[in-house]
């Protein structure tokens, strides 16, 4: 099965593929400086930033499609929360600077991310000397967030199979969902055991 | 409760970050002195866990829905600091791989849901199973926890956006924390079942940490005591400075003696409902604050009328494993300590 869902183009060929992760990571780290930290009245920095995201994007053949998608997952929430900014004097314009500021960052990330295997933002964070025990859960996390969702996705399937499927919620359906996210408990700790066994094999020290 | 970029202002997002370091770091100090390093493994899978457990949506009210939050159920699985680390992690991922939460305002949701949530959840949920010492107590607790947790995670979140001067707090307050205090129930539910479940299923896992009497296991209280100070040096920061001056009384009687000064900051723009018009805006914090402080004895007293009903039983559970005839004896290996 396939879960690229998180960073699905991030392993494609283009010439934002190939530049170095460290300088991309800089690059949108100052990006979303030039973004967030201007007053609200500032214009240049967001049609600066907006103007080199589009031709980064146009550069980097991420379809647009899966821009727009990714985009409108988070869109919905910026919004909500942006709208408790209408709310008070000078709301509009409060509003509509939040909702630039964020969805111009969020764009930058979705680039980011899917222009950098997130291996090689790892190895960025090693150099900046993020602690290791950090790297080895965050290495370990992105390894396995895939194996866990379909293990996930195992288990829901074997449970349709097995039982009518329950319109109503009621407390036996939370209880089955529980149990089910009990059992991925189970399941990843036991993982972790071989995990272990399988590092401390190859000579890991943590 | 993700809070993206462009939300916070420079002020905020210093203290945020700030605050969230010192936390992490002191996460990270306490488990070099005390973990043994099989647990890194486990905590990575951990993580990796709570996301795929964040991916899934229960359905709240009126077509809106919410997800787990899990700091609680990690807290009390593997421990405060092991929580500390793990969401951070989560939330870190979650920032530079899908785009959930920004960048910059990394520090505060790493401060909300990462150190706020999994600490506060923790410190009550010992608190209470201490107290009640009866088996059905621990569920209560975790209950409770998990659902002041969500509570307390969206206070912090609206204190930080309304002093960046994002959200006004007469509003934001009563929106975010109204709809916590409601996706709360459903991740006290979630987290007290995941919990049952797995303490039904491996009880030699010790899922619920502190409540064999092992003195291993015990914090040394200087850990404790740095986490509540940040925590509480947070709340005051962000949430003090709102909550004093509830019923907006300082603003209404400069309105009514004619000096309204936020007449100077009117922008070009108006806005679309002129707050001051808005008939009882003032109590409405006022209210959701009262609602829930009822709401917490509420949810308190429910878990644990619903924790004596629903887990009568299980304290007799891992005992009644007795070997049978054409049954195997252990159907797992024995205690291997997969937690300390």
């Amino acid at each position: 099965m396939r879960h690229d869902f998180l960073d699905r183009y991030s392993r494609i060929d283009s010439p934002i593929h190939r530049l170095p992760a460290a300088l991309k990571m800089g690059l949108a780290l100052g990006a979303i400086f030039i973004i967030v930290l201007p007053p609200i009245t500032a214009l240049y920095p967001f049609l600066f930033t907006a103007v080199v995201l589009l031709g980064a994007i146009a550069l980097s053949r991420i379809p647009l499609s899966f821009m727009v998608r990714r985009i409108l997952i988070f869109e919905p929430f910026i919004v909500a929360v942006a709208v408790l900014a209408l709310l008070q004097p000078g709301g509009f314009l409060k509003f509509s600077t939040i909702v630039v500021k964020s969805t111009l960052s969020l764009v930058t990330i979705i680039v980011l991310s899917n222009t950098t295997p997130f291996t090689e933002l790892l190895g960025v964070f090693r150099r900046l000397h993020t602690p290791p025990v950090f790297l080895t859960m965050m290495a370990l996390m992105y390894r396995y967030v895939f194996v866990l969702v379909d293990e996930m996705q195992r288990m829901k399937r074997a449970r349709l199979s097995r039982t009518f499927k329950n319109k109503k919620e009621n407390a036996r359906s939370w209880r089955s969902l529980s149990m089910m996210i009990g059992q991925l408990f189970l399941r990843s700790t036991e993982r972790a055991e071989r995990i272990f066994a399988a590092m401390s094999a190859r000579g890991w020290k943590s | 409760m993700h809070i993206p970029d462009g939300f916070l202002d420079t002020k905020t997002i210093v203290a945020t970050s700030l605050f969230s370091l010192i936390g992490i770091g002191r996460a990270l100090k306490v488990l070099k002195t005390q973990m043994s390093p099989r647990k890194v493994p486990l905590m990575g899978l951990a993580a990796a866990f709570i996301f795929v457990a964040q991916m899934i949506n229960f359905p709240v009210i009126a077509g809106t829905s919410g997800h787990l939050l899990g700091a609680v159920l990690v807290a009390v699985l593997l421990g405060p600091s092991e929580g500390i680390l793990v969401m951070s992690v989560v939330l870190i991922v979650q920032c530079f791989l899908f785009a959930d939460g920004g960048v910059l305002a990394l520090g505060a949701n790493i401060f909300n849901m990462g150190i706020i949530a999994p600490v506060a959840g923790y410190s009550l949920y010992r608190l209470i199973s201490g107290w009640i010492k009866a088996d059905y107590g621990k569920y209560a607790a975790v209950a409770f926890a998990a659902w002041t947790s969500t509570v307390l995670a969206s206070v912090c979140c609206v204190g930080e956006l309304a002093w960046s001067g994002t959200a006004r707090w007469s509003i934001g307050f009563p929106a975010m924390t109204g709809i916590h205090m409601l996706i709360g129930i459903g991740e006290a539910l979630i987290t007290t079942f995941v919990l049952a479940s797995i303490y039904k299923a491996r009880p030699d896992l010790r899922p619920f940490k502190d409540m064999s009497g092992d003195k291993r296991e015990a914090r040394p209280l200087t850990g404790v005591l740095i986490y509540g100070s940040l925590m509480l040096l947070g709340l005051v920061l962000f949430v003090l400075p709102f909550a004093s001056r509830w019923p907006d009384g300082l603003e209404k009687v400069a309105a009514t003696l004619g000096f309204d000064t936020k007449a100077l900051a009117r922008p070009m723009v108006p806005s679309p409902i002129p707050e001051y018009r808005v008939p009882g805006i003032g109590s409405l914090p006022l209210a959701t604050a009262l609602a829930g402080v009822i709401g917490a004895i509420l949810i308190f007293v429910v878990s644990l009328v619903l924790a004596k009903i629903l887990f009568r039983k299980s304290r007799d559970e891992p005992s009644r494993r007795k070997w049978t005839p054409g049954q195997s004896p252990e159907p797992r290996p024995p205690s291997k300590d997969h937690f300390s």
